[in-house]
């Protein structure tokens, strides 16, 4: 077993508890503000995961989309409401636990079927992706197997996509748009 | 086997893991603010799921080039490459709601939002 091997998993778990400590953090912390920069740090260390894993195209992706854009957005709502949290009742804490210690239980047992982590047998690279790795550079022409799914092979995906975020642009500009703001002024004015 | 001991199932425990402190945000508490950044830990966390399921031991990038035979399964890349940019875009739906909950309101407690609901009845 080669060196590079062994300390790419020492990292990678390494990198994962780094991820479940900042985890616990947010789920502790009441500051707001710090909970949301605490999310960007949790975002970045799975963008560092996604590198050691050799998913180097999402990584840079939710570097830039999921620890930047979705951080700025938070922080610009911080900023129309309140930065702190009520605490939460104890009761509520313990029923959480108990559900969640339930669900991990259940998904433990269901990992007993899975294959190892790492092993090439397993049989989710035994069918299509041999043949994006085989085919796509006579098909479509491009070194990165992932630019070439996404944009040829599964580019209707691609194009949901676009309207998905289409969708998602008009429903935050018809919540909180222009308009919508003056109109709300108006009425808060006169009701209350 | 023996090659494939170590992290095992270990990675995907720990990954469980990071799910449930994600669900657990968004269960137990009432600020809306902390439940979407709940719902944020979780989905990194499936994603990271995802990914290393793609991942080959001894593997590289699927990046086409010469000398190299292994490389990881570049399918769940694409996917999860989809999910990043749809999740940023739900979370945005999300914090849009809870600014117009906090004009309507001047909360963004969940409970205290429902207690005003009620008064309002």
């Amino acid at each position: 077993m080669n060196i590079e091997i062994i300390t790419s998993d020492l990292l990678e778990v390494a990198t994962l508890v780094i991820m479940g400590i900042t985890g616990l953090a947010i789920a502790r912390i009441r500051n707001l503000f710090a909970v949301v920069m605490l999310s960007g740090i949790y975002s970045l260390m799975g963008a560092t995961l996604y590198v050691i894993l050799d998913a180097v195209d999402v990584a840079f992706t939710e570097a830039a989309v999921g620890a930047g854009a979705s951080t700025v957005l938070m922080i610009g709502t911080l900023a129309l409401t309140s930065d702190r949290e009520l605490a939460t009742p104890n009761a509520r804490t313990v029923k959480g636990i108990f559900v969640c210690t339930l669900i991990f239980a259940a998904l433990v047992y269901g990992s007993f079927d899975m294959p190892l982590y790492g092993d090439p047998l397993a049989p989710v690279h035994q069918h299509v992706a041999p043949r994006y790795l085989g085919e796509s550079m006579g098909e479509i022409g491009l070194p990165n197997v992932v630019t070439s799914v996404l944009a040829s092979y599964r580019g209707y995906d691609t194009m949901g996509e676009t309207f998905v975020i289409f969708t998602a642009a008009v429903g935050v500009i018809t919540l909180i748009g222009r308009a919508r703001r003056k109109k709300s002024g108006k009425d808060g004015g006169s009701g209350s | 086997m023996i090659e494939y001991a170590f992290p095992g199932l270990l990675n995907y425990w720990i990954v469980f893991l990071l799910m449930m402190i994600g669900l657990y945000i968004v269960i137990a508490h009432e600020n809306l603010i902390k439940k979407i950044v709940g719902l944020n830990v979780f989905q990194v966390s499936v994603f990271v799921f995802y990914i290393s399921m793609a991942k080959i031991k001894g593997g590289t990038a699927p990046i086409l080039a010469d000398g190299i035979e292994v490389y990881s399964n570049p399918l769940p890349h694409v996917l999860i490459l989809t999910a990043i940019v749809v999740g940023v875009a739900t979370t945005a739906l999300g914090l849009a709601l809870v600014v117009r909950i906090q004009e309507s309101f001047g909360t963004i407690e969940d409970d205290e939002v429902r207690e005003k609901e009620e008064q309002d009845k």
